[in-house]
């Protein structure tokens, strides 16, 4: 549509029969053009909103290896499409610019963080795994029975991690002996 | 609902614009309260009183579901003549023990089955390692065919006990004890009652906060009773419906990190009674009892051999000397007092932030600062990781950076889009998620994390020759990793976690495909047919528009993809729906087989006439009118003779604080608790001690813009600027009573610590009249804490650990307060602030 005085908005909701004005009168070529930037998605993952457990799946668009926007799937019958104000707010969880992307240490007694490189990050604490192990060992407890544990390691969480994660975290922990493993399920 | 889960809550609304009565019972008026048809406010901690109260109004006018309770229930089995209620003893069973506050639960048994509960049940020990959680899938383990009085006249019958039980729960103890007003109260029992029938079916919903209390296991006893009694169990529309609050909670449940259970809730085998393969197979298949446990030794056997690999063999009974034994209470919270006490080295935490999300944060904290190391998983860097610099403990003096050991590792975690796997929502359904995109930088599934932690310590002990480290060097670790960084692949955990043929490697299509001769390995049982067909069931999408309302080709749900437990119930003894209108499966006498709109939750062609002969035991023993398959004796518990800690049937006790004294019995709050009696874990004082020191009641809860401890929506720019700050919610007549001015500052004063709020004057909570006099409540969220982009003090700060003895679950839904107006003090002057009040209570 050609801009001209006669393209004014008001003057076509007068003149067309769109006379509330909800409709062709106020289209622009402007509006004509508009896309969701779903549309310009490279792809569409299959996802499931990490928030509470009623278990809205969403559908995760991505755009040059960048998530573009994350949106409630109208298929599922759990959610036909909808999310809460939290699972609207999941793509600025997954994009926030607080996300830590480095790892960070604090030595004993430090007063600061310091940078670490995650490979030596993972071998440090490997070795400190090893030690506590070694150092808290009990063949039997106090009362002579056989217990083959550490008592010096603990874990805590589990209920925002995936069901694979939970299964290799309880399978390492108990081959090594270490019982103090919870979750939020305890509180 | 509507708070917490608004998209599920979507779904109410759907009901009731068909004609749903929706009621509300809350000690606070929420957005759930502002839909609903009805809100009823209740004095937190009394949920006991009031629904034994409709407890009392069903059976005192017979307005039971007759022949669902006689033949689905428990009702008409005898008890111990030796049986004696809290009518009897003021509060307690028969059976109790000061010394050790335990019961002996001998006596709640069966009749002719007291010398069982005397042999096989420990209660001491069975408080310390929570074993009522292994109870989610398991029922208790009750003998097969208990005598039987289906005319339920015979007074020791589970419906005559039942019915004494609560006769002293009338409308008017209700509304003395809970703040509800009789008429009220009624309405609610009309309600219920008016709307169970075989053409009716009401469902009761609640959020989490319901366990957390010193009597959380029996608020859900409560509710399932009721429930039974009325028939709404195992029916379309019915059922007991708990809305968990993490995506996967019931995933980290089922397989579970948590000390006290392995995967498919099969019990963590502790020094004591299980010390061999043999011992512990049977404390869970409890021989002589009916149900799918009976096969335990599969399930067991089929996991060692998943964990071991080729090292378990019959001949080494699969390596069960391997697992590490439990003796006692390893909850997180005896956990945390243990590293308070210098015997913890090292903590992982993984996705959970206790600083500002356990109770009794300050605890948490000084914890933490005695440790070696702590390794902190997460995406951003929340309290947990900053107790060392910028927690409440450091600005008091407690803790001093300088003097402070413990090692910290902030390590960046993948979000849900950047890593594929499995969450299990809230009703059991499994649903697989693709991945989208790399996670940034340094960030790793927990997956990458453990996977190669677990390859790393693998390889410092590959040379031990130490017998220790063994189980390390044997355990079965071999998954298929791809990409630069070696992602372990989560579907090659996942089938694992299905079972396979050991030799062929073909998926398990059922549990019932697991042999306990090692031929066969799966990682968690009630998770096998999830890779049915070599297919990942859990990634089925299904749209909902084009299948059934049960929606069964949308993800996977355990055990089986049964999408409603027990749902022979749904059926008549005879095997017809109950009604047209609420048929959902039934029994096709021309094909001779179970069916429906959903997978029967029964043995396929197994008759409803079936009678099993006397001597059969496990699933053969189950009757055709036996629903309730987990239970050992197939019917649905009105009455738990064993199992529970804290009693078969509940009882109100008041909460471990509570300016009131108890209106029902001598007995003031549960006898049982798991306390912690230590000068770090005060517990303000109840009744006949000075409760007026603490004279208010709170509660916490969760607001729709924030998630738990915050650390999911306090970073995330958008949800923190829909609920910027922390807040406390007071009526007009406390904030007059107390000076507090809206938008003003109100500290809140308990024994453990105090902490400041922005006030917010509403209606919203009502001052209520309780055994004669105006008590008054107040409510706090919980997310806030120093860091992230709006901060604020925890809630959680002012809470001690006081745990359900069935769960080792902390009561954090109510307790007592000090509100005053105005900011609390800083520094060292805070902990002087609450030692006055201690002072003050024993003067």
């Amino acid at each position: 549509m050609a801009r001209t005085f006669l393209s004014w908005p008001v003057l076509r909701q007068l003149r067309s029969p769109d006379k509330l004005g909800r409709g062709t009168a106020v289209r622009s070529r402007q509006t004509d053009e508009l896309a969701a930037r779903t549309e310009a998605a490279d792809r569409v993952a299959k996802s499931v909103c990490p928030y509470c457990a009623v278990g809205c799946a969403q559908n995760v668009y991505v755009k040059d290896e960048q998530v573009i926007q994350i949106e409630g799937d109208p298929d599922s019958p759990v959610n036909r499409g909808r999310l809460c104000p939290k699972g609207s707010a999941s793509k600025n969880l997954v994009t926030s610019p607080l996300r830590q992307t480095t790892v960070k240490y604090r030595a004993p007694y430090a007063t600061e963080w310091t940078d670490l490189e995650l490979g030596t990050a993972m071998e440090m604490i490997a070795d400190r795994v090893v030690k506590a192990r070694n150092d808290t060992w009990q063949d039997i407890d106090d009362r002579g029975s056989r217990v083959r544990r550490t008592l010096g390691i603990a874990s805590l969480g589990g209920a925002t991690l995936d069901n694979e994660e939970n299964y290799l975290i309880k399978k390492l922990f108990t081959a090594m002996g270490a019982i103090q493993i919870e979750n939020q399920a305890r509180i | 609902m509507a708070e917490a889960h608004p998209v599920g809550f979507q779904w109410v609304m759907e009901a009731k614009a068909r004609g749903a009565k929706v009621i509300h019972v809350d000690p606070r008026f929420t957005r759930t309260s502002a839909l609903a048809d009805s809100y009823v406010p209740i004095r937190a901690g009394s949920d006991i009183a009031f629904l034994g109260g409709i407890v009392n109004y069903v059976l005192a006018n017979e307005l039971d579901f007759r022949e669902y309770v006689v033949n689905y229930t428990n009702a008409a089995t005898l008890v111990s003549e030796d049986f004696q209620d809290t009518d009897d003893l003021d509060g307690l069973f028969s059976g109790y023990d000061p010394e050790t506050r335990t019961y002996d639960p001998t006596s709640w048994q069966y009749a002719g089955a007291e010398s069982e509960g005397d042999e096989e049940q420990d209660h001491e020990m069975q408080r310390e390692t929570a074993s009522a959680l292994q109870h989610e899938s398991h029922g208790s383990g009750v003998e097969a065919h208990p005598p039987r009085d289906e005319t339920l006249q015979d007074p020791r019958c589970v419906y005559q006990i039942l019915k004494r039980h609560y006769a002293r729960y009338t409308p008017e103890m209700v509304a003395r004890t809970c703040g509800v007003s009789e008429e009220q109260f009624l309405e609610v029992c009309q309600a219920w009652t008016e709307n169970s029938t075989p053409d009716r079916t009401t469902a009761l919903v609640y959020s989490v906060g319901w366990t957390q209390h010193s009597v959380g296991v029996q608020y859900i006893r409560t509710g399932a009773i009721l429930q039974l009694l009325l028939g709404n169990m195992g029916r379309p529309g019915g059922g007991v419906m708990a809305l968990r609050g993490h995506a996967s909670i019931q995933g980290s449940t089922d397989i579970p990190t948590l000390f006290n259970l392995l995967p498919g809730y099969l019990p963590m085998p502790n020094a004591k009674d299980h010390q061999s393969l043999e011992q512990w197979i049977e404390a869970i298949s409890q021989p002589g009892s009916k149900g799918f446990w009976a096969n335990a030794s599969a399930y067991a056997i089929n996991l060692l051999k998943a964990y071991f690999g080729e090292a378990a063999t019959s001949e080494n009974d699969f390596c069960f000397d391997y697992l590490p034994k439990i003796t006692g209470d390893h909850g997180t919270y005896s956990t945390v007092l243990d590293m308070i006490d210098g015997k913890v080295k090292g903590y992982f935490l993984l996705g959970q932030n206790p600083a500002v999300g356990s109770a009794h944060g300050r605890a948490q904290r000084l914890g933490m600062a005695n440790l070696d190391w702590l390794v902190v998983r997460d995406l951003f860097e929340i309290e947990s990781a900053t107790f060392w610099k910028s927690s409440p403990e450091v600005a008091t003096g407690e803790i001093v950076p300088e003097e402070c050991r413990t090692e910290v590792f902030l390590l960046p975690a993948a979000s849900h889009v950047e890593k594929e796997g499995t969450f299990t929502q809230t009703q059991r359904m499994l649903q697989w998620r693709q991945k989208a995109v790399d996670p940034p930088g340094d960030c790793r599934s927990e997956l990458w994390f453990f996977y190669h932690l677990g390859r790393m310590v693998k390889e410092r002990y590959a040379d031990s020759t130490d017998a220790r480290d063994v189980p390390v060097q044997q355990l079965a670790w071999d998954y298929p990793t791809h990409g630069p960084h070696r992602e372990p692949s989560a579907e090659a955990v996942l089938k694992e976690i299905n079972g396979y043929e050991v030799e062929s490697g073909r998926p398990l299509s059922a549990f019932t495909e697991m042999k306990a001769d090692g031929s066969t390995l799966g990682g968690c049982w009630i998770y096998t047919g999830v890779f049915k067909d070599g297919v990942n069931q859990a990634a089925r999408r299904k749209p909902a528009r084009e299948q059934s309302l049960v929606a069964p080709e949308w993800g996977w749900a355990w055990p089986a993809n049964r999408r409603l437990l027990y749902n022979r119930a749904s059926a008549d003894p005879d095997g017809k729906p109950w009604s047209e209108r609420k048929a959902y499966v039934w029994w096709d006498e021309a094909t001779g087989e179970w069916t429906g709109l959903d997978v029967p939750d029964f043995e396929k062609t197994k008759p409803p006439s079936y009678e099993p002969p006397e001597d059969a035991d496990g699933v053969a023993a189950l009757a055709g009118n036996d629903p309730f398959i987990m239970q050992g004796d197939g019917k649905g518990a009105l009455y738990v003779p064993r199992g529970l800690i804290d009693g078969p049937m509940p009882t109100h006790y008041e909460p471990g604080e509570s300016p009131f004294g108890n209106p029902l019995y001598a007995q003031q709050a549960n006898p049982t608790s798991k306390v912690y009696l230590r000068p770090d874990n005060p517990m303000n004082p109840s009744p006949p001690q000075h409760s007026d020191v603490y004279p208010y009641v709170f509660t916490t809860s969760r607001l729709t813009e924030h998630h738990t401890a915050g650390g999911m929506s306090r970073f995330v720019a958008r949800l923190a600027e829909l609920q910027p700050e922390m807040f406390i919610e007071v009526s007009p007549e406390l904030a007059r009573e107390r000076g507090l001015e809206a938008g003003g500052w109100a500290t809140i004063v308990t024994s453990r610590s105090a902490i400041e709020a922005r006030v917010l004057v509403t209606d919203r909570l009502t001052p209520l009249k309780v055994e004669g006099r105006t008590v008054h409540q107040v409510w706090l969220p919980y997310h806030w804490g120093e860091g992230g982009l709006v901060t604020g003090d925890s809630a959680n700060d002012l809470i001690g650990i006081n745990l359900d003895p069935n769960v080792l679950i902390q009561e954090s839904k109510v307790g007592t307060c000090d509100v005053r107006p105005g900011r609390r003090p800083t520094g060292p002057a805070l902990r002087q602030l609450v030692r006055d009040y201690l002072e003050e209570t024993q003067r």
